[in-house]
């Protein structure tokens, strides 16, 4: 017994050393925001300010804060980024969790020609780079007037996310059981009302998951958005990070304080479907 | 008699139930089959034709069919070589370390009982970093002046260590090998975890009545329970191999002279530094056949996983 404790507090003190390890970026990233540029920019390192304080969010949320102490924050359309990236994730994640449920659906609950190819061929297109498919999509958004706006964002993000939306959907759809859905059938509905009013109820986890998965895609996307949007019109976080960055200096604690708001609806959004979302991705593999 | 009353009806109502059954999957796939039409397909077929002509910034009155003379030129770059083979090796490095990392880590956080919801938190906040910015984020902890591992080398050796992490040869790999590995690690850990935490408790208690020692029960017990959730892990993981790109292009931009420079890296370069839309567009179907190649692998053995154990 006293064997198992010993290998146990090695595992315990494993588990901290490894998780700080991982932790220590995110903390750094907080603490960096709270500090004065000329903290950050000095030798020898400054390791435990006396200076910390919110200019670098006051700056960003638009509250005047003493020049001198201040590089680029004050000239960041935050509140645009904010507007920006928030309705292309919210948009994006909701149409795709339409898209994809309806697809998951077909993928679940009916066996036709060419089902497992079609199901491959998503996942696919879901696997091509963004960098590759930027600059197609930014000749083919110039034709339409699609560069630059809001639309474009979206329409790209939506099909970003619908291929693993419907993985994971379909994943939850197949383990209601089938019982309930031939109750349905039996009752005399037909199989789409059947999916309304029996399957779609019960897979509201599924649903959780699966925007949470789509919501942090859009939200974090780069490759793609670095390429369609040029102005504040259609801008979001990601690309806005680069204001605080100029040719010979950068101001680095802005760009953390920004990074802090950005990561915040995250954080919010992951703790809350947290269970679900292990849920579903461990789905298939779990059940025997 | 009743029977013949009854028959006629049941038969239509089957086959409106027929109709609906190849009806309906069509209706439900043509929504989303519809946008990944117009936003994926089509534009990668553009890119396919781009590919085969002369198109540059400069040429665009003058477009021509140039056949294959784009994939010989990349094919005769020594910069493009070196970066698909350093790309491979990067993917395999990567993905390698954190299947490794992830599996140690989760095997280490199952046996924590108190406070596993919080520790499982923690892990999760590299999932929540944008790519971008966990580039911004180890520029900095690698910055040669005032990066976080410089400060901490110039403490122990109470003078002035200036490494030059993303420049040196070596080091500038490995610092993008750390990040991709900070950023894709915890992933693992909480899908091996689920997985971990799934096996039943007869089991492990079994291996130790047999006197099974905890290596013994990680590798006869723990880790063959697990082969269908490092599919899983895997073939979500290979859906987003160019997340890379975001992390790569802020840390180094694949310099200095192209010492970094991977696949994606070089797409960029080609197709929005050079303006030559053509060779970038080459280029950026070789990353797509990178990628296809690499899920179409890894959704094959997850099929097979789930079909040995009978799902």
């Amino acid at each position: 017994m006293s064997m198992r404790h010993r290998r146990h507090a090695g595992a315990k003190v494993a588990t901290g050393l490894v998780l700080t390890l991982f932790f220590l970026p995110v903390l750094w990233l907080i603490l960096t925001s709270f500090r004065p540029n000329i903290e950050i920019n000095t030798r020898p390192p400054v390791w435990l300010s006396r200076n910390l304080n919110f200019d670098s969010y006051l700056a960003l949320l638009g509250f005047g804060v003493n020049p001198e102490r201040f590089a680029f924050g004050e000239n960041v359309p935050f509140g645009a980024y904010l507007r920006n990236s928030l309705v292309t994730a919210l948009f994006a994640t909701a149409f795709a969790l339409v898209l994809g449920t309806l697809a998951a659906y077909a993928f679940s609950s009916f066996k036709f020609r060419g089902r497992n190819g079609l199901f491959l061929t998503l996942m696919l297109l879901r696997a091509i780079p963004g960098i590759a498919l930027s600059l197609p999509l930014f000749f083919l958004f110039t034709r339409l007037g699609l560069t630059d706006t809001l639309l474009g964002l979206i329409l790209a993000y939506t099909a970003l996310n619908v291929p693993f939306t419907a993985w994971l959907m379909a994943g939850f759809i197949g383990e209601i059981p089938e019982s309930l859905n031939d109750a349905a059938l039996i009752d005399g509905c037909s199989k789409w009302t059947a999916f309304l009013r029996v399957e779609l109820p019960l897979v509201g986890p599924g649903l959780a998951a699966s925007g949470i998965f789509a919501f942090l895609t859009s939200w974090n996307e780069f490759a793609v958005a670095s390429v369609i949007s040029r102005t504040t019109a259609a801008k979001t976080f990601p690309v806005g990070l680069f204001d605080f960055t100029g040719e010979f200096v950068s101001d680095w604690r802005g760009m953390c304080a920004m990074s802090v708001l950005m990561l915040i609806p995250a954080v919010i959004f992951v703790l809350i479907v947290q269970r679900q979302l292990l849920r579903g991705l461990t789905l298939g593999a779990v059940k025997g | 008699m009743q029977a013949n009353v009854i028959q006629p009806v049941r038969r239509r109502r089957l086959s409106s139930k027929v109709l609906e059954e190849r009806r309906l999957p069509v209706l439900l796939l043509l929504p989303a089959a519809a946008l990944m039409a117009f936003v994926v397909v089509f534009p990668m077929l553009y890119s396919l034709y781009l590919s085969f002509t002369n198109f540059t910034l400069v040429s665009q009155s003058s477009i021509r069919f140039v056949g294959l003379h784009n994939y010989q030129t990349l094919f005769r770059d020594p910069v493009f070589l070196a970066a698909l083979w350093r790309t491979v090796l990067y993917i395999t490095i990567t993905v390698n370390l954190e299947l490794v990392l992830g599996l140690l880590i989760a095997n280490a956080m199952s046996h924590v009982m108190r406070g596993q919801g919080i520790l499982r938190t923690i892990l999760m906040m590299p999932m929540m970093f944008a790519p971008i910015l966990v580039g911004f984020q180890f520029k900095w902890i690698f910055n040669d002046q005032v990066g976080l591992l410089n400060n901490l080398l110039f403490e122990v050796f109470r003078r002035p260590v200036i490494i030059p992490w993303l420049i040196h040869k070596p080091l500038g790999f490995i610092t993008i090998v750390v990040a991709e590995i900070w950023m894709s690690t915890p992933f693992m850990v909480i899908i091996f975890l689920a997985g971990i935490l799934s096996i039943s408790p007869d089991i492990m208690d079994a291996s130790e009545v047999d006197g099974a020692t905890e290596w013994q029960k990680f590798f006869h017990v723990t880790l063959p329970s697990l082969s269908p959730f490092m599919y899983i892990a895997l073939a979500v993981r290979s859906l987003d191999v160019a997340k890379a790109y975001d992390l790569v292009s802020i840390m180094t931009g694949g310099g200095p002279a192209h010492r970094t420079e991977l696949i994606w890296t070089y797409v960029h370069r080609l197709a929005f530094t050079s303006q030559n839309f053509a060779l970038g567009a080459s280029m950026s179907y070789i990353t797509v056949l990178i990628a296809v190649a690499f899920t179409l692998y890894l959704f094959q053995q997850l099929i097979k996983a789930r079909k040995v154990r009978g799902l």
